[in-house]
């Protein structure tokens, strides 16, 4: 927590700097790579949901994907059978996620652990599935054809629009969740988690602030993938294949389960592992890139699992420690040289 | 009534794929504490061995079938070694991780090495068909049920009647002290894995013919086994073997008669409904105890 | 002839010392009680022996250097270690518990047979033996723990606290089969215990622990007449 003047000063510093990054990324590069960054946005949004259910309440969910297709079919629905305006249609997705979120929440809730895990392991397989059945709805495996979002400035193209809009999204969305887990609810969350039972005893309603991170969750999830309707114009059930799942929380662990300024980190590892790890197995083999990028991947994510066991944001704070500690070495010895 | 117990011959079988697989699943949580989201891919990987055993190197088929079990028993082993052990240390989270990690590294290995098309893997059995009393059994489905249970039961007296599968049993479930006895508990926690290891590849090996085989064909599979180890205690082994049954012959039993409302896509959201609601119920599922914990 | 000895041990639980140098002997054959208040360093000095906490210093073992070893390697030393706690495994059976004490050993058919003589040391629990380990009471799970130890052929065995939580009678009954085994069988034992009382007329020499360290040593008849002893340990 920052205390001093100096340290406000710089978090802030830290923040326009961001921003004035990601201002001038989508200008500075090419028009795909916009594209590109805008899923790293979506992507950004679940994950930071994710990091509530998972960083802060301790819970592991293999299904996020399930809630981001749940949140893109809501923004289709709408939008294409209802007319509904597109970005009208994202605090809706965002809503009927949550709700949604919560339903699947109270009983699962009631479990803990693996049976949780594989309760939403199933969620993931079941909700596509369930979106290819009602065909009347969603359109079956043919999926929703969306019509194409055009940017409302001159002079800006269309995905760089897509980009700056996911974007802001997001920031608003970072913003909300950083001051959610700051608030009395991120304490009781963070008590529900290192300890469920002292947190019980105290007065918490373990079950009402597990549902909740649920519900929350959900609701990220589904703006974000009501965003990425709106940016492929296109979804389909197989579009929100398990494999989602796994790269979300891939994305989180990566980034370090509860602290949430490792999860811009993951969000680009969940868009741009695959990438690179595809891009540097068509130097081995062209032809064989897709599978060997798969097992590049694998191994990347061990890998990172070996060497950084907290996460981006844990090895972050390491360094911090370690940037401290031989500080404090240095001083030390100078200190004692003036002594002798 | 002919119908319904053709349905439950076919859940049967279907039941002892998942029983295999659970039973894996159930090894492993009671020995790491974490569920091996590897386990499917570990099965498919090594029914990808036998496929090329008997079709690339002209093995017999019962030949391929053990020395397959004998190469999923060292990878099992070896990747307990190699990869989970050196993170035991850490969270458990970490741990899951690694499993999905090999999920995907796995999965893409097989893909690569063998190409992702599908293949068609041989069944042991002869495709004919039994008639007892009106009731038309398939021998394909009565070896998958007969091949499980062995399988099974073997497992079951190994770690109910020999030194080493109770020394195994005491390394899961009291580490500290086991040490202290002169047990090598790394050792028996990397036989564990790999015994787990063989009964997935028996599972894939069994569900392969049935089924295109492909680097993903053990997906549906794992999620259908996660399951049964979930509705039997995912600690109790017995559990995990019946709740497989019940899983196998309720799905079948369910899609024959509502064939028109499920489709072939809502078998799973449906036996996952039903499952939620049973763990509702019944917090550690049929067979699990309820541990209390302290403050 | 010194069966174990620890020389200038020291261990430490993270930042925190629990042993500041202990330095003790445990001869063949003899049976040695380790007293000392709570925190003294008992129960630490049996897990540096056991190699289940890091230490420094040396301990020897049948005149062989223990202290780089891990604790499945003591133990087939012969080191058998009864833990605080006892350490059953109560999800399984009390005859499972007692042959896994045999895991060190070859040959399935002798460990049988040794684990059917040590039961018959304990009649309470010999009867019980396809029960829950986890269902029996303490004092019962305190045989069951040494029953199990006995069947490993220990060269030395260390019990640590095994009247804590047990009823005096269980007590006297546990202490009843401890000497024997000494004396009858010669088997060497080191004891830890708060109960001065039992542990003294129970073993021929005792150590005192005071903050890590070895603050008085001697004979156990001796140390039983020992004015600070008597004040600290005996209260009378």
């Amino acid at each position: 927590m920052p205390r001093t003047t100096t340290q406000i000063a710089l978090r802030i510093a830290a923040v326009v700097g961001v921003a004035l990054f990601l201002y001038f990324l989508p200008q500075a590069r090419t028009d795909l790579l916009n594209y590109d960054f805008a899923f790293v946005g979506i992507y950004f949004i679940a994950i930071v949901g994710l990091n509530v259910v998972s960083g802060y309440s301790g819970q592991i969910s293999i299904g996020h994907g399930a809630f981001m297709c749940f949140g893109a079919y809501t923004t289709a629905v709408l939008s294409v059978n209802y007319g509904v305006g597109k970005y009208w249609t994202l605090p809706v997705a965002g809503l009927l996620t949550g709700a949604f979120g919560l339903l699947f929440g109270l009983p699962a809730l009631r479990l803990t652990g693996v049976y949780l895990a594989l309760a939403t392991f199933g969620l993931a397989i079941s909700i596509p599935l369930v979106a290819k059945r009602f065909e009347g709805l969603t359109g079956g495996g043919q999926g929703r054809q969306l019509s194409l979002l055009s940017s409302p400035i001159g002079g800006v193209s269309t995905n760089e629009w897509i980009s700056y809009f996911v974007w802001a999204v997001a920031g608003v969305m970072f913003l909300g969740a950083w001051l959610l887990l700051r608030s009395s609810f991120g304490r009781a969350l963070r008590a529900v988690r290192d300890a469920p039972i002292a947190a019980v005893s105290s007065g918490l309603n373990l079950a009402r602030y597990k549902t909740l991170a649920f519900g929350i969750a959900a609701a990220y999830a589904g703006v974000a993938g009501g965003l990425l309707a709106i940016a492929t114009s296109f979804i389909n059930p197989d579009a929100f294949p398990i494999s989602l799942s796994i790269l979300l929380l891939t994305g989180a662990v990566i980034g370090g389960l509860g602290a949430l300024e490792g999860m811009l980190f993951g969000a680009f590892f969940v868009q741009f592992g695959p990438k690179w790890a595809e891009s540097i197995s068509k130097h081995i083999h062209y032809n064989e890139a897709t599978v060997q990028s798969t097992v590049l991947y694998g191994l990347l994510l061990l890998a990172v699992l070996f060497l950084m066991p907290e996460g981006a944001a844990g090895l972050l704070h390491r360094a911090r420690f370690v940037l401290k500690e031989s500080r404090r070495w240095l001083y030390s010895r100078n200190d004692s040289r003036a002594t002798a | 009534m002919t119908e319904f117990v053709q349905y439950v011959v076919v859940g049967l079988a279907n039941g002892g794929v998942y029983a295999t697989l659970a039973l894996a699943l159930v090894l492993i949580h009671r020995a790491t504490g974490i569920v091996n989201f590897a386990q499917g891919e570990m099965g498919m990987f090594a029914t990808f061995i036998a496929w090329s055993l008997i079709n690339h190197h002209g093995l017999p088929y019962w030949v391929a079938f053990f020395v397959t079990l004998l190469i999923a028993f060292l990878g099992g082993a070896g990747i307990h070694q190699a990869v989970i052990r050196p993170l035991e240390r850490g969270s458990a989270l970490t741990v899951v991780m690694a499993t999905i990690a090999l999920l995907i590294v796995l999965n893409g290995l097989a893909g690569w090495i063998w190409a992702p098309d599908a293949k068609f893997m041989q069944s042991p059995f002869p495709l004919k068909v039994l008639h007892v009393g009106g009731v038309v059994m398939n021998v394909q489905d009565l070896g998958v049920i007969g091949v499980s249970l062995l399988c099974v039961a073997v497992v079951f007296l190994f770690f109910r009647f020999t030194r080493l599968g109770l020394q195994m049993r005491a390394a899961a479930v009291g580490p500290a002290t086991s040490r202290l006895l002169g047990i090598r508990v790394p050792l028996m926690l990397s036989l564990g894995w790999g015994l787990a290891a063989m009964l997935s590849a028996v599972s894939g090996m069994m569900a392969a013919p049935f089924v295109q085989l492909d680097p993903n064909f053990m997906l549906l599979i794992l999620t259908y086994s996660f399951a049964a180890a979930v509705l039997g205690g995912i600690d109790s082994p017995v559990g995990s073997v019946v709740g497989a049954f019940l899983i196998g012959v309720g799905i079948s039993v369910l899609s024959g008669y509502a064939r028109d409302f499920l489709g072939g896509e809502l078998q799973l959201p449906v036996a996952l409904a039903v499952l939620l609601g049973v763990l509702v119920l019944r917090p550690a599922g049929l067979f699990g105890r309820v541990v209390v914990r302290r403050v | 002839m010194a069966l174990l000895t620890l020389d200038n041990v020291e261990a430490r639980y993270g930042p925190i010392k629990a042993l500041h140098g202990v330095s003790l002997v445990v001869e063949e054959g003899q049976a040695v009680s380790l007293l000392g208040a709570n925190g003294a360093g008992k129960t630490t000095t049996l897990r540096a022996v056991s190699g289940t906490v890091r230490k420094t210093g040396e301990i020897a073992f049948g005149g062989k250097r223990i202290s780089g070893c891990g604790p499945e390697t003591i133990a087939r030393l012969g080191i058998a270690h009864v833990p605080e706690g006892r350490g059953i495994y109560a999800e399984l059976t009390v005859w499972e518990n007692v042959v896994l004490g045999g895991s060190t050993r070859r040959g399935g058919r002798t460990v049988k047979q040794d684990a059917e003589r040590a039961l018959q040391y304990f009649p309470r629990i010999a009867g019980r033996r396809s029960q829950q380990a986890g269902t029996l009471s303490g004092g019962e799970q305190q045989m069951l723990a040494l029953a199990r130890a006995l069947v490993a052929r220990p060269r030395l065995l260390m019990l640590d606290e095994p009247s804590l939580g047990l009823a005096p009678t269980a007590v006297q009954e546990f202490y009843r089969v401890v000497r024997a085994l000494n004396q009858e069988e010669g088997l060497t034992v080191l004891v830890v215990e708060q109960n001065a009382r039992i542990a003294l007329v129970s073993t021929q020499h005792a150590y005192v622990l005071e903050v890590g360290r070895v603050a008085l040593s001697g004979a156990s008849d001796q140390l039983s007449r020992h004015e600070g002893v008597r004040a600290s340990y005996l209260g009378y």
